[in-house]
């Protein structure tokens, strides 16, 4: 792997940027694999990586049925965080969080992590409980976290309307300053161009059509391109699509799968350097590097498997965006999209065996995975490598849905949707 | 922005009146106390989930606030049919009907 360094990019200029070696190979794939990874974005590279760097098990196959990260991956709003509220979960996302703080030296890759904190606000007297419950837990599990008032809410965010007059009034907000914002591709190609060099082939435009089950147990799966590629174990990494390939297994998941849209601005000066998270009135908004304001709310109500969703949901979400920041009630929107994201019914997600032997589920992460990516990668790749559930990922076994041991983070630990 | 049919109004109306309630047809055991853990998680949690033709309840909350089932397609979202709470659908999967 060609290492990048400021030095090398001043080599490259002497040859206009023209020799620069490709990112990741495009092998042909072997017979069989120790582990096939379904889904080439963020979580599943995450995972072929630590396999291979981590944990010895360099013989993987990464199997995507469109291109490297053109799922959630590339559709989110980017936004990383690990204030959660209940000890499982915010294990987890530290775990992921402790991950991002070195990440971009780790992968050689700069995924512009930028820790410039997430205020998570409160307009009504239960949101300030819940929100001084919540800071409280998270210190508790060594997560930074301190509840402001109005006052040094406004100080942070000079533009937004923290005024007495407003319909939904400011009251505070939860503030995590190691919280932030990555640059949502780079993470997905970081870990693609790790792993490719640490061996692991990286299977592109290449669809699950089935998998290969004999007396109940997973070897191997069958492809469009290749036919059959036989693995000793096989994790499904396939956010909306996983109770599609749970189907081919003979099981149900407990996820449905809905759009969630997103949507950016034209780039405008600087306005904006924290991320602004209200439940209340229902959206979140941040600043990219490029200037453009990045805005997301919550799902379309109904399921849907088509990569966009309804105009009302839209509206909804730059209502209360306007309601925060009239300031920015005539900037106008350039891009809107849609993802699908597998909601879980406690918003938690599904790290997990499955009645199938040798295939484990990775999903579930609804609308807050990208955050995770680095935890979930790793604790699923320690998972797959020794074929039991990782501590840290345990609590989230799809069974709990049957013995009630629910992770009841909806509407508890700020979750945004 | 989806136009829906109200099969109680019998008319036509825009998604925003509407909300959905998830799978259709999910009949609630009749003995609950004598299902397993497992029979008891499904009926509360596991839900199709298909892409493709699904079969959804809605409530007509900002007009009737009745309920009626929906067959939807997941992928295009095209409404295939609408029908009353206790009926069956008469467009299936081919899957489901082979069943």
């Amino acid at each position: 792997m060609q290492h990048y360094s400021g030095f090398g990019l001043i080599k490259h200029s002497l040859s206009h940027h023209e020799n620069w070696q490709r990112a990741w190979r495009n092998p042909t794939p072997k017979k069989k694999y120790d582990v096939i990874v379904i889904g080439g974005g963020g979580h599943g590279l995450a995972t072929a990586y630590y396999l291979a760097k981590e944990f010895g098990v360099t013989n993987v196959a990464v199997i995507e049925k469109g291109y490297l990260g053109g799922g959630n991956t590339a559709r989110n709003t980017t936004i990383v965080r690990s204030n959660y509220l209940w000890d499982e979960a915010a294990h987890l996302y530290e775990h992921a969080m402790k991950l991002w703080e070195g990440l971009s030296q780790d992968l050689n890759y700069n995924v512009m992590f930028s820790q410039r904190g997430v205020l998570n606000l409160g307009h009504t007297l239960q949101d300030m409980r819940d929100i001084q419950r919540r800071v409280n837990a998270n210190r508790l599990n060594g997560i930074d976290g301190e509840v402001l008032d109005a006052k040094q809410v406004q100080e942070l965010v000079p533009h937004m309307d923290c005024s007495a007059n407003t319909r939904y009034p400011v009251l505070g907000a939860s503030w995590q300053p190691r919280a932030g914002v990555a640059r949502h591709d780079a993470v997905a190609w970081g870990y693609a161009r790790g792993a490719d060099a640490l061996g692991v082939d990286l299977l592109q435009q290449t669809e699950v059509t089935d998998l290969i089950i004999e007396d109940g147990t997973i070897v191997g799966v069958k492809t469009n391109r290749y036919g059959d590629i036989m693995a000793d174990r096989v994790g499904a990494v396939v956010a909306g699509n996983s109770s599609v390939v749970a189907k081919m297994g003979g099981f149900e998941l407990p996820l449905e799968s809905h759009p969630l849209q997103a949507l950016v601005s034209e780039p405008i000066k600087p306005v904006l350097d924290t991320v602004v998270m209200s439940n209340h009135v229902h959206g979140y908004v941040s600043q990219s590097d490029k200037g453009d304001l990045v805005i997301g709310a919550g799902i379309d109500g109904y399921n849907g498997y088509g990569q966009r969703g309804s105009f009302p949901t839209i509206e909804h979400t730059l209502q209360a965006i306007v309601e925060l920041f009239p300031i920015f009630s005539r900037v106008r929107m350039n891009r809107q999209w849609g993802g699908i994201v597998d909601t879980c019914p406690d918003a938690c997600p599904i790290l997990s065996e499955t009645p199938v032997k040798n295939l484990y589920f990775n999903c579930g992460w609804g609308t807050g995975g990208f955050k995770a990516t680095p935890g979930s990668g790793h604790v699923f790749a320690a998972s797959l490598a020794k074929g039991e559930m990782h501590p840290l990922a345990k609590p989230f076994s799809m069974f709990r849905f049957h013995n009630g041991a629910l992770v009841d983070e909806h509407g508890a630990a700020g979750v945004a949707h | 922005m989806l136009h829906i049919y109200c099969p109680h109004c019998c008319e036509y109306r825009e998604e925003e009146e509407f909300h959905v309630k998830g799978q259709a047809h999910i009949a609630r055991p009749l003995d609950p106390e004598a299902c397993s853990d497992k029979e008891w998680g499904e009926y509360l949690y596991f839900r199709k989930n298909p892409r493709g033709l699904h079969h959804e309840l809605w409530v007509h909350a900002a007009g009737c606030r009745k309920f009626f089932n929906v067959t939807r397609d997941t992928v295009s979202y095209e409404i295939k049919e609408v029908y009353l709470i206790g009926e069956q659908p008469s467009v299936v999967a081919q899957s489901d009907s082979a069943k």
